[in-house]
């Protein structure tokens, strides 16, 4: 890492941003909006969440003023980068009635590129597995894969996980290991406010050359490492993924879906903030006169009762059952299809369910284990289940 | 940016190849086959007709209304018009049915694995079909008869609701009379004039009379009967990697990427929808998945 990093000051980061937007880029990146961290355009590092941490648990989210100025001093926000590379709907085409048939004009992104100011390594994980599934197989989603193409990833990793966070156990984080164009590590040891910045692409190279850096010394690398090192002791969660597929697969019976279901409400928050969940619908309007028509691609979930609908009705009317289907797939199923497990670690799920439904300790029961330690989370003391 | 698809050369330069865009077909004939059912026969409005294999889907679109995925009927082995044989259950198979002769539907695909009827030659062949079933199974079956020959026993077991429901009739007194296929048709309800068979499907594989390891059985029909045909088949001794079958699922892509079909770790749209019973089998035992 020494070979190639260098040091950024608050500056610095100004110049970045500078820099990206000079080369026609819309930088999104972490906001503070309406309680929350929320990705949005910015042109300056004043509109990043400066000294805004936050404190997460099941069914919990709050922001927090921090002690310091670190412009990424939270955990995961209630969303990834997905709703940028991945709209929550998007037109797929436009048709016309053009005599007895139809033309059909094609939708594709049609905005700059942009720049991910602020992924972390879990979320920039589940922007690998994405890439994997909507863009690397016999299929590929053209939209996504077109937006992606074009678009930068400049990667910071984490130093303040939160209560539901657990990258360490999914081997995600809390270091960005690969498929960023720049990574980050903020510093603030010693009173100071800089950046360890790794280069891991050409073009992250090359726009980064024309910021003013400095070269890092070996204590900053130090440093930077100690940053992660601290965050990976710190993970509010654990889920032992070993053997977790055959554990799934040999309680497709068990009286667990029961127990979830009397909990689950079924409200598909769990699926909309996931950075990987990818299922999608497909819906038609037309104007009255049926002369033209939109189809338009939008999120779905497992967990929407049409959701598995054939001819006779839903395969899955029970909310065990798709419940089943959502954590089988997730920590399961999804290996066999792609490789890799779908959960990151990021905490979301838990942290977004209103019912305070944790896939940590769900998978912990399904293995007939007592439910995992929840230590380390240096952010917030729980209070007990919301009322 | 929008760009105009052009449907002669999807994938041209200057579109990337989109499998969500529809192509247009005319619809040159429609046959009704029973009360519910028909056949469509369908020609592209521009360029070459699509290549298919049996058992393969497509997703037919129609304008205004909605999309849905349906099994091609036609005969593969020779070229002809695209068919689809679909039953009047919802608001896009009804605009489908009512679709009359030049009209225009949207066609995406072909998608899906295919029967695998190669791996029987020098074998006996048996086909289980339920109801609408057949139509998914009948390139299977002109696949087989176009290589008669290299077929010992050919087997087609059919159950249909009542016998004003049996598909294609006419096309199997032909299999059986020319083609030497031993049909054997039930009925789960039949009025007095019907000489048949009375009973589900399932009781007649005993009696098929097949050599059980030296055959192939290609199996589509609702779920709960394929479940039980696949354990007649297999108690009988055909082994489970010859049992094929046709999945139906969801469907809102046809290519993998709505997520809507999955059954465990197969995507039904593009690992199916034909499947062999040694990958269904631990599935299809458990409810609602």
């Amino acid at each position: 890492m020494a070979d190639h990093a260098r040091l950024l000051d608050v500056e610095g980061l100004q110049g970045l941003i500078s820099v990206l937007v000079a080369h026609g880029y819309t930088v999104v990146a972490p906001t503070v909006r309406e309680g929350a961290i929320v990705y949005g355009s910015v042109t300056s590092v004043d509109e990043l969440p400066r000294g805004w941490g936050d404190e997460q648990d099941a069914a919990r989210y709050r922001l927090r003023r921090r002690d310091d100025d670190a412009f990424f001093g939270y955990a995961a926000a209630p969303q990834a980068a997905k709703p940028v590379m991945f709209p929550a709907e998007e037109l797929l085409w436009r048709g016309r009635r053009d005599g007895d048939g139809f033309a059909v004009e094609q939708g594709l992104p049609d905005g700059p590129p942009v720049a991910l100011l602020g992924v972390r390594a879990c979320d920039l994980s589940a922007l690998q597995i994405h890439d994997t599934v909507l863009a690397k197989r016999q299929w590929v989603d053209v939209r996504y894969a077109a937006r992606r193409a074009d678009s930068l990833v400049i990667a910071v990793a984490c130093g303040s996980p939160a209560g539901t966070c657990f990258c360490v156990s999914m081997g995600t984080g809390p270091r960005p290991q690969s498929g960023f164009d720049l990574s980050l590590t903020e510093l603030l040891d010693g009173g100071r406010h800089e950046f360890l910045v790794e280069v891991g692409s050409e073009r992250g190279g090359q726009l980064l050359a024309e910021v003013t850096t400095q070269n890092a010394a070996v204590e900053d690398v130090t440093a930077a490492e100690a940053v992660v090192a601290d965050a990976a002791q710190r993970m509010g969660r654990t889920l032992d993924t070993d053997g977790l597929r055959e554990v799934l697969y040999a309680n497709m019976e068990s009286p667990r879906w029961d127990d979830v279901a009397s909990r689950c409400l079924a409200c598909t928050n769990c699926t909309l903030v996931c950075p990987t969940c990818f299922c999608t619908s497909v819906q038609d309007t037309a104007d009255l006169g049926a002369t033209t028509a939109e189809r338009h691609r939008v999120w779905d979930s497992c967990f929407n009762e049409d959701f598995a609908y054939i001819h006779g009705g839903s395969l899955r009317k029970e909310t065990g059952a798709r419940y089943r289907q959502w954590i089988t797939h997730k920590l399961g199923s999804w290996i066999d299809q792609f490789g890799t497990s779908g959960c990151v670690g990021c905490g979301r799920c838990i942290t977004w369910c209103p019912a305070a439904i944790d896939i940590t300790a769900e998978a912990a029961a399904l293995r007939g284990t007592p439910e995992p330690p929840r230590a380390g989370a240096d952010t917030f003391e729980p209070t007990g289940s919301p009322a | 940016m929008s760009i105009v698809l052009d449907p002669l050369t999807p994938g041209a330069p200057h579109a990337p190849a989109d499998p969500m865009a529809p192509r247009p077909y005319r619809v040159t004939r429609s046959r009704q086959d029973t009360r519910d059912t028909l056949t469509l026969e369908l020609e592209p409005v521009e360029g070459p007709p699509l290549t298919y294999k049996a058992g393969q889907f497509t997703m037919l679109h129609v304008f205004g209304i909605g999309e849905v995925p349906i099994s091609i009927s036609g005969d593969c082995t020779r070229p002809g018009p695209l068919e689809h044989t679909i039953r009047d259950v919802g608001s896009v198979t009804h605009a489908l049915v009512s679709a009359g002769p030049g009209a225009i539907v949207g066609v995406r695909g072909p998608f899906g694995t295919a029967w695998d009827v190669g791996v029987g030659r020098g074998g006996d062949v048996v086909f289980v079909a339920g109801g609408i079933g057949l139509a998914p199974l009948r390139p299977a079956v002109l696949e087989v008869l176009a290589d008669r020959d290299a077929y010992n026993r050919v087997v087609l077991l059919y159950g249909a609701r009542t016998p004003e429901d049996i598909l294609f009739e006419d096309e199997l007194r032909v299999w059986a009379k020319e083609h030497g296929v031993a049909v054997e048709v039930t009925v789960d309800n039949g009025q007095h004039a019907w000489r048949g068979k009375v009973g589900l499907v399932t009781a007649l594989v005993p009696r098929a009379g097949f050599d059980p390891r030296n055959t192939i059985a290609l199996v589509c029909g609702p779920e709960i009967m394929m479940t039980y045909v696949a354990a007649a088949l297999s108690d009988r001794g055909v082994p489970d990697s010859q049992i094929q079958m046709s999945m139906e699922r969801n469907m809102k892509c046809g290519v993998g990427l709505c997520g809507h079909c999955q059954m465990r770790e197969h995507f039904i749209c593009v690992d199916g929808p034909i499947l062999t019973y040694d990958r269904l089998a631990p599935l299809m035992s458990v409810q609602e998945l």
